[in-house]
């Protein structure tokens, strides 16, 4: 059991500014010694203080040696200017604020449906939706592998009637929504479009985003349906058909949040995440689209974790490497198809069940952390999320965590206030290094794919992950609450959301009485015709899933009508 | 003569890919000299408890991130009754409520273990309770 330590200070300031590398450079090149301060700091973690989370060994100060290749014009230059790794906007958040978008859903269209509205009351400006288990991976409420899972991670939505339900009353072309689906995403979007244009709002003004990211699921999140070859042809059609009758829609949202909850570090977060996504650039110009017709709405979704300057080094790199490979290698010539844009989500691993309230600071840093590194939409988690869904109270706290943040504390008022800090551009340099060398062995696989198959990622990630677990287990890192600072017989006193069985029945019978009211003969038709479509590459899904969708067969059908010509994905178990 | 090593069961069940800590644990125990088969995932109650008798395993660890515990877990602590295994030690772990756990651990669940429990404490359960367990048994 962990032992109470008593809390000690941990300034090394004396130590600083001894260090020759410390003193004003003058233009003279001196070798910054890499020092060697293992026991300089007492107390717990004084074995790890001197690398990064990730295992990225760190100096004790940085100087001009550590970036004295970095080419001012070519590595770094303005925001809102080529290779925009100090943002792709010029005036950064002074133009515009980041969008502060939480993440929401459980039980009910209609439970959820009353805390968006509450949300957007409360002065949010976009609506995110978080889906349950079975809707996540292709089950109907009432099928046997939906037991015990209806509502609990998120909403259920089984068919276009729980869509309408779920927007009920929320103008649906004044708000913008990101719905966090991957395998059966592209039914998603049909049920999107089908609730928006039962209410006369045509899919040409709505805007928002789907996550979409099947690759992701096979690496991280085990959120699959069909084998990655023709799950990717799903989500290509997907991009093809928004790309055309969407112009407001973002089509993917590449995402490495969950490849870092899954326990990778900072720089395999973001050298998978952007393969992935170089991978759909590849999958999209290799069926015939034009990169710069597609690319300008591919977005990304990173993780802030609890390493401050490692993780505004990992957002910095992301663009960077992201408007080099774009321009470059995919040969994109708007500039739009350059910038990399993404979301960002406090990490959920960072937080802890023990004191819990400790949490609201974690992410108040990893939320500072997000926005110096320019992130384009920010949730930051609440309090008690690891322990159950979050409540209305600590939602609150999380929201309002931003607002201080994004009007109190000013560092909203200069762009990219990082840059040019020996450390940073040091780290962002780093990063990207060990991004590329990933590149390079993913490519020795023969590509994302492939490497997936292999279990390449599957591997890399295990091993980090219980890299980390060690570390604390060693106390080489500290976790307050966790390995040291211990209250014992902690006691919590914070109300958790509970989702009752109640909420699985009902569902159960909702959609059961959505299949006895509608044509059977229109299920059965569209059913059969979206099967073709799966059978011919050539016929886009996309309208046959909306078909579908407005005669009311359930994902579970769609699904399973689709699985009948894909099959069903099963992974090798690696540990 | 040296004694077999413990040999245990860790599991994912339902639709949770949540397969992190399922993961680390299988690696610590392995590391500690046990021998883990590990499901993989999706694995309903059924298949769990007949994968832990024919693999003549003396415990069965569950991880559930999903908010499905509550259903899950007595399904297995059912199946193991049902399949006369109830030698087995069954324990488990997850985003799991304390109220909750207090409730599983009456309902026959051995030991639940929240995020942030040492690695060494599992192992140190696994280790006393599976010993007793193989003692009885043999």
């Amino acid at each position: 059991m962990a032992s109470h330590v008593e809390p000690r200070r941990f300034y090394i300031m004396k130590q600083v500014l001894r260090d020759p590398a410390a003193e004003p450079a003058g233009g003279a090149k001196r070798e910054v010694p890499a020092p060697a301060r293992a026991g300089a700091r007492k107390g717990p973690g004084s074995g790890a203080v001197d690398r990064t989370i990730s295992d990225v060994p760190l100096k004790t100060v940085y100087g001009p040696n550590d970036i004295a290749e970095l080419d001012l014009t070519r590595d770094l230059a303005w925001p809102g200017e080529f290779p925009y790794v100090r943002g792709i906007h010029a005036n950064g958040y002074r133009d515009r604020l980041w969008t502060m978008r939480q993440f929401a859903g459980f039980g009910t269209a209609k439970q959820t449906n009353e805390r968006y509205h509450f949300l957007l009351e409360q002065g949010q400006h976009g609506l995110s939706v978080a889906f349950d288990m079975p809707t996540l991976m292709g089950y109907d409420s009432d099928a046997p592998q939906a037991r015990g899972e209806v509502g609990k991670c998120g909403v259920a939505i089984d068919s276009l009637a729980d869509m309408e339900a779920l927007f009920d009353g929320i103008d649906m072309g004044d708000i913008t929504t990101s719905m966090t689906i991957n395998g059966p995403a592209a039914i998603a979007v049909a049920q999107y479009v089908a609730a928006a244009e039962k209410k006369g709002i045509s899919r040409h003004k709505l805007g928002g985003t789907i996550q979409a990211d099947i690759l992701k699921e096979y690496i991280a999140q085990k959120e699959w349906i069909f084998p990655p070859r023709p799950h990717m042809r799903v989500i290509v059609d997907m991009i093809d058909f928004c790309t055309r009758e969407m112009p407001k829609w973002n089509t993917i949202s590449i995402s490495g949040y969950h490849i870092r909850e899954a326990g990778s570090t900072a720089a395999q977060e973001l050298a998978f995440t952007l393969a992935d996504g170089f991978a759909y650039v590849e999958a999209c110009v290799a069926a015939g689209m034009n990169v710069d017709d597609f690319a300008p709405r591919l977005s990304f979704f990173f993780n802030s974790h609890i390493d401050f300057f490692e993780e505004i080094a990992k957002f910095r790199a992301a663009r960077r490497i992201y408007a080099r490979h774009m321009r470059d290698k995919y040969g994109a010539k708007d500039p739009r198809s350059w910038k990399l844009r993404f979301h960002t989500q406090t990490a959920g691993c960072s937080a802890t069940a023990q004191q819990p309230e400790n949490n609201i600071v974690r992410v108040a840093f990893e939320a500072m952390a997000a926005v110096l590194g320019g992130t384009q939409s920010l949730h930051t988690n609440s309090m008690d999320e690891v322990l159950a869904l979050p409540t209305e109270k600590s939602v609150e706290i999380a929201l309002r965590t931003q607002q201080v943040l994004a009007y109190e504390t000013n560092v909203t008022n200069v762009v990219d206030p990082l840059g040019g800090s020996y450390y940073v551009e040091a780290l962002t340099d780093e990063m990207e290094r060990q991004a590329e060398a990933y590149f390079s062995q993913i490519e020795e696989y023969g590509g994302v794919v492939e490497a997936i198959e292999a279990g390449f990622f599957q591997k890399e990630i295990a091993e980090a992950s219980y890299r980390y677990q060690r570390s604390i287990e060693s106390k080489d890192r500290v976790i307050v609450g966790v390995n040291a600072f211990v209250k014992e017989e902690e006691s919590h006193d914070i109300d958790l959301l509970k989702i009752t069985e109640e909420t699985e029945r009902e569902q159960a019978r909702a959609v059961q009485a959505v299949r006895s009211r509608r044509d059977p003969n229109a299920v059965q038709s569209g059913l059969e015709r979206l099967q073709r479509a799966c059978r011919d590459p050539k016929d886009n899904l996309m309208p046959h899933l909306i078909d579908c969708v407005n005669a009311y067969c359930t994902e579970g059908e769609i699904v399973d009508a689709m699985v009948a010509v894909y099959g069903r994905y099963t992974e090798r178990s690696i540990f | 003569m040296a004694a077999r090593p413990l040999r245990i069961v860790i599991a994912k069940a339902g639709l949770d890919g949540h397969d992190r800590g399922a993961k680390v644990i299988a690696r610590a125990l392995r590391d500690a000299g046990m021998e883990v088969i590990y499901t993989g995932l999706f694995q309903t109650p059924e298949q769990i408890v007949q994968t832990a008798i024919q693999e003549d395993a003396d415990g069965i660890g569950l991880s559930i991130l999903s908010g499905a515990h509550m259903t899950l877990f007595p399904l297995v602590v059912e199946q193991l009754a049902a399949q006369d295994a109830g030698d087995i030690v069954f324990f488990g772990g997850g985003t799991i409520p304390p109220e909750d756990a207090g409730a599983l651990k009456s309902a026959g669940v051995r030991a639940i273990f929240t995020p942030g429990a040492p690695l060494q404490e599992i192992v140190d359960f696994v280790q006393r309770e599976c010993g007793k367990r193989r003692e009885l048994v043999g």
